[in-house]
């Protein structure tokens, strides 16, 4: 319980995504340490993960520059994942991180302890180089403004 | 003088579990469908609307070609385990309506021989995948099935003060039930004490909160009330089948304490006509404590958040007020991936009479609730021994 969490020593073993898809703009930005989300200039909706429509009023959503501040939604610590990279990597904290925009994503806390993983706890956006063209976007706690 | 097109249960049955090396996924569909027929005096021949679905590469079509089914209704698309719950509303809508007059529903699955005991905990992706659907947005954070749930069972505890004894309850009920069921895979009782000291796979679910991984498939076959009077078997009659998807990917979960069925539960009572105190028996999709727990709220049960003191109070044990999983439930007797189909013809089974050791007195109402993928999508079905 008392061991620092840990951004994964070789993120080069994660499972990643297709930079170049879809989701081209959000992977771009992150890479600028940008995090985007995406907000309806028709309706106002926020929603995260990108879409092409939104899913409000069936418009054509912008991309949005957020903060990177949000509040722990609630989490699990895996302690068995049989797939390697994550074998090794148990125990992790698989998070859903609030954003101040009111959207949610999946994460892992990293940067405290176990001990310290709190539902609400304050946290803010950190972004690691995985590879070439990919900056994987975590979360660890930040002080309560 | 107008038939009575009432979508009528006439058959149901499963096919051997929890381990059947001896059966390929193509032959727990053809077992399962040759006893349900068995057992509603029905011919292969009668069947003219065919749906299934399989845990591998088995679909509906290509079952539909090796049975020789005649179908003028084929159906395959569902979600998940929850899968042949919506399958029993849309036979049940088109029997209404005339599109053809006896449905089979299959399901076959040989999980465990096949793949081994690693579904919940082996993730999805793995080192060196590049994805390029939306679940790029988890699959960087090793998200697995245990870890889905527990995440929804952590904000549970956090909103309503609900304790890991309280979940251990739903699998020390299901396991009492399981002792009753010669063929459950784990039958030896089991405490709280014994659920709270077993491995923590992802906090705050214990090995002893997750269902097992067997082998197992099962069949349904509907027909209208007028049809089945002519048959030999005691008619099941569908009351209501309703289902609600509210995302598919747990990220996109609105409420991680909130089911789907908290909205296709109250629409499914609502064309029964019916309230949960009217239910005899409860067979609820039990992949996990914590996936029974949000049913019973959200089918109205207990109170939103109440899921806790309820699991502690008895009312689902036999002999209780809403005897839960009366086969043992996935958590004890048999999961072989999509448990939707066994919870349904456990609950065709109390009606029938025939739940022998942990038959519910009397039964006359019972509720079957599907879960598909991560809390994703909840299908019930609401069953009657009396025409609505």
């Amino acid at each position: 319980m008392d061991d620092l969490l840990e951004i994964p020593a070789d993120l080069t073993a994660l499972p990643t995504p297709d930079v170049a898809g879809e989701w081209k703009p959000f992977w771009d930005a992150a890479t600028e340490g940008r995090l985007l989300i995406q907000a309806c200039p028709a309706c106002g909706q926020r929603q995260f993960y990108p879409r092409a429509i939104c899913t409000g009023c069936g418009g054509e959503p912008e991309w949005l520059n957020a903060a990177g501040r949000g509040t722990l939604y609630t989490f699990s610590v895996v302690r068995q994942n049989l797939v390697a990279p994550f074998k090794d990597m148990a125990p992790y904290v698989l998070a859903m991180v609030d954003l101040e925009e009111g959207v949610r994503m999946m994460t892992n806390v990293v940067g405290c302890k176990l001990a310290d993983v709190k539902i609400g706890m304050p946290l803010e956006v950190m972004f690691v180089r995985a590879k070439e063209g990919l900056h994987l976007p975590y979360w660890r706690p930040r002080a309560a403004a | 003088m107008s038939t009575n097109r009432t979508p009528t249960i006439v058959g149901a049955a499963l096919s051997d579990y929890p381990r059947a090396p001896h059966l390929s996924e193509r032959q727990h569909h053809a077992q399962a469908l040759t006893r349900a027929l068995a057992s509603s005096g029905l011919s292969i021949k009668d069947i003219d609307g065919f749906m299934a679905a399989s845990m591998g590469a088995e679909s509906a079509i290509s079952l539909a070609e090796y049975f020789r089914i005649d179908h003028k209704v084929l159906g395959g698309v569902g979600i998940g385990g929850a899968i042949f719950e919506w399958m029993v509303q849309q036979a049940a809508a088109q029997i209404l309506a005339g599109q053809c007059e006896t449905v089979a529903i299959t399901y076959g699955s040989d999980l465990l021989t096949r793949s081994g005991r690693t579904l919940g905990t082996a993730g999805f992706y793995r080192a060196g995948d590049t994805i390029s659907t939306s679940v790029m947005f988890e699959a960087p954070y090793g998200s697995t099935i245990v870890g889905a749930y527990a995440m929804a069972a952590r904000r549970h505890m956090h909103e309503f003060g609900t304790t890991s004894e309280q979940l251990a309850e739903i699998a020390v009920t299901c396991r009492e039930h399981a002792a009753l069921n010669p063929n459950a895979m784990y039958r030896k009782p089991i405490t709280v004490d014994d659920v709270m000291t077993s491995r923590m796979v992802a906090d705050p679910l214990h090995v002893l909160d997750c269902c097992v991984i067997s082998d197992g498939g099962g069949a349904v076959i509907l027909t209208t009330a007028e049809r089945a009077r002519d048959l030999p078997v005691k008619p099941v009659h569908v009351l209501a089948a309703e289902g609600t998807q509210t995302h598919w990917n747990i990220s996109e979960m609105p409420d991680f304490t909130i089911a789907p069925s908290a909205y296709s539960g109250p629409r499914a009572f609502a064309k029964a006509g019916l309230k949960p105190s009217d239910v005899d028996t409860i067979q609820l999709y039990d992949s996990f404590t914590i996936t029974v727990m949000l049913m019973l709220e959200g089918l109205g049960f207990c109170g939103r958040g109440e899921g806790g003191p309820f699991a502690a109070s008895g009312a689902l044990k036999l002999g209780g007020q809403y005897p839960l999983n009366t086969d043992g439930g996935g958590l004890s007797a048999c999961h072989s991936g999509m448990r939707g189909m066994h919870v349904l013809v456990e609950a065709v089974r109390q009606l029938r009479g025939e739940g022998g050791a942990a038959q519910v007195p009397d039964a006359k109402i019972a509720l079957a609730c599907g879960s598909g993928g991560f809390l994703s999508g909840h299908a019930l079905v609401i069953l009657g021994t009396e025409l609505p």
